[in-house]
């Protein structure tokens, strides 16, 4: 022993306190942060920081004055009813569309879930556009819906269906990797045991995977509430009837109205840094969660 | 076996393996049929739509000199972006995961903003800033570069809509990374950078890539955050969605759907390639913590 740490001193260079082996030394650690943080700083916070600054710009009462005011009260109560109705129905589709794909197998389960990931490569206005092609007056059903009288594209139908387009795949790509972590014990325990289909799927799933669900539900509503290109293709954009929010705002900044378009954007800002809350929260407790079952599996080895 | 063909009454074609699971039929019925209504119908609509356009036409279309000024500025700026956040975003993934500094935890929690800020108020914050009085217009004015209503206020949204993606790929394979492999890197002499470049780097390639490639991808699709800081002029600073509303609202619904059709048929072209580098990263992910465990077990003199 006394020969090798003598060969190994010979050979290796000591790591002095400033250079650790596997670290840098202090001044590169710091330029390094330096650049780091200058980086985030231009790109994240001053963005983040204008959108306040602008919407107080000219103080509190100019800024009530704006969000009360009666197109903007219009918009809100759309955007509302817009994610009011995508959300549910994609959190259905999500849970339906994660059970299929994570716990069985068949053919096609790889085109399905890239069909499910479309919405995500697709552009907005694409996304948008296919469905006036479909129901807009030139559309493939145009002369149909135009006989009975039903109006989707320009109006609040379309709205709704475009955002239930660009907000679908949030719940379900939360869902399926959570699903399949899983596996399927617990089920076929449950299901020996002689719980019904349904009773399976919400006493022993469900709960497992709802913290999950939870984050899927939040980024969905907020795509929803925020979605810009495709509605502003299907919308029309009649004040006080056809416009959510973004597309309130992008008409007050055409008008220069600039405290006024902050103002709204500042209610959707808050909005974001509420998911980016919720989604801190919820990572935070999916880290616990493995911490304590990984400490449980521990414990039963050495039971 | 159940679920392979069974020989005895000749091959049956396969299609689901059993499950002692309920709840497939209806589960995947109505998931196909939501899906159907919802993405192939309207998909279905565009594709027949197009197909009434000659090739003829639909190629004067997709290659009008207004419609390739677009593609050029639409792809190039989104190469830009994602380039940028190929270097950036390696840079910020090291310092988050590596070092600490008062308040990282925030800046790691608002590298998300980008991903759940509404494009239309990134776009108007964007433009605010660097518009010729703005905070970073002015100064960046007074040395005669222009960046809002310029090629470069486009690359600099798509930047930032961007962000998160190399950031979020490459965070998990550098948390992953065992210290043992550049341990051992220097105990055989390495100097730091070499055992970046030779150790840490080619780890984190394949995650860094596939960030790029959704970041460029997500650029090229962009609306909401470009076109308030684009200027919006044709030939000059007009992006591809513009062109495909513009057209719109010109009644021009070929027009506007063969440039669609261009648009669905890049972000397809893309679903690939970012697949695989997907699958690459994790790959490599697994094997680099296989090697840590089996190739660095001590050997005993």
């Amino acid at each position: 022993m006394a020969t090798a740490s003598s060969l190994s001193g010979e050979i290796l260079t000591v790591p002095t306190a400033a250079q650790p082996a596997t670290g840098e030394s202090a001044l590169v650690r710091w330029l390094l942060t330096g650049a780091a943080v200058l980086f985030l700083a231009v790109f994240i916070f001053l963005p983040l920081g204008i959108v306040f600054a602008q919407a107080f710009a000219k103080g509190l009462a100019a800024y009530w004055d704006s969000l009360r005011e009666p197109d903007a009260l219009s918009a809100m109560r759309l955007t509302l009813i817009a994610a009011g109705i995508a959300v549910p129905l994609n959190l259905v589709f999500g849970v339906t569309a994660a059970w299929a794909i994570a716990k069985f197998e068949f053919v096609g389960k790889s085109l399905l879930t890239t069909l499910i990931d479309l919405p995500f490569s697709v552009s907005p206005v694409v996304s948008g556009f296919i469905y006036v092609l479909l129901f807009g007056l030139q559309g493939l059903l145009g002369p149909w819906l135009a006989k009975h009288n039903i109006q989707i594209i320009f109006a609040v139908p379309g709205i709704v269906l475009a955002t239930i387009f660009v907000t679908f795949p949030f719940v379900a790509r939360e869902l399926i990797p959570l699903l399949q972590a899983q596996g399927q014990e617990e089920e076929e325990a449950a299901l020996a045991l002689g719980a019904s289909g349904w009773q399976t799927f919400f006493r022993v799933s469900l709960p497992n995977i709802k913290w999950g669900l939870l984050y899927g539900v939040i980024l969905c509503n907020a795509r929803a509430m925020g979605e810009f290109g495709a509605v502003s293709v299907v919308s029309g954009h009649i004040r006080g009837l056809t416009n959510t929010m973004p597309l309130h705002i992008e008409i007050l900044y055409n008008e220069y109205q600039f405290t006024a378009a902050f103002a709204v954007a500042s209610l959707l800002a808050l909005l974001a840094l509420t998911t980016l809350v919720v989604k801190s929260a919820v990572e935070w407790r999916a880290r616990r969660q493995l911490a304590d079952s990984a400490r449980w599996e521990g414990e039963k080895g050495t039971a | 076996m159940r679920g392979a063909p069974s020989c005895g009454k000749g091959m049956r074609l396969v299609l689901k393996k059993r499950s002692v699971l309920p709840g497939f039929g209806l589960a995947l019925g109505y998931t196909l049929l939501y899906l159907s209504l919802l993405v192939l119908l309207p998909l279905a609509a565009t594709f027949l739509k197009a197909s009434t356009l000659s090739w003829h036409e639909f190629w004067h279309i997709v290659s009008s000199s207004r419609a390739v000024a677009s593609y050029r500025l639409t792809f190039g700026a989104s190469l830009i972006g994602a380039s940028v956040n190929l270097v950036f975003g390696v840079l910020v993934a090291w310092v988050l995961v590596r070092y600490s500094f008062p308040g990282k935890r925030i800046f790691d929690s608002l590298v998300d903003l980008p991903f759940a800020l509404p494009t239309a108020v990134a776009g108007i914050a964007l433009t605010t800033i660097y518009a010729p009085n703005g905070w970073l217009g002015k100064p960046l004015a007074s040395l005669g570069i222009k960046s809002a209503y310029s090629p470069l206020g486009v690359a600099i949204a798509l930047t930032f809509i961007g962000l998160p993606f190399v950031v979020r790929s490459v965070q998990p394979v550098l948390e992953d990374l065992d210290k043992e492999l550049e341990e051992a890197a220097a105990s055989l002499g390495a100097g730091r950078w070499q055992t970046f470049s030779r150790v840490v780097l080619p780890t984190i390639l394949p995650a860094a890539l596939a960030g790029f490639a959704m970041a460029f991808a997500r650029a090229v699709g962009e609306y909401g955050s470009v076109v308030f800081i684009a200027g919006n002029m044709p030939m000059r600073t007009e992006i591809t969605p513009l062109l495909i509303i513009t057209k719109l609202d010109q009644y021009d619904y070929a027009g506007a759907t063969a440039i669609a059709v261009v648009m669905l048929v890049v972000s397809l072209a893309m679903l690939l390639p970012i697949n695989l580098l997907q699958k690459w990263s994790s790959s490599r992910e697994e094997r680099g913590a296989e090697v840590s465990t089996e190739e660095l077990a001590p050997v005993s003199v």
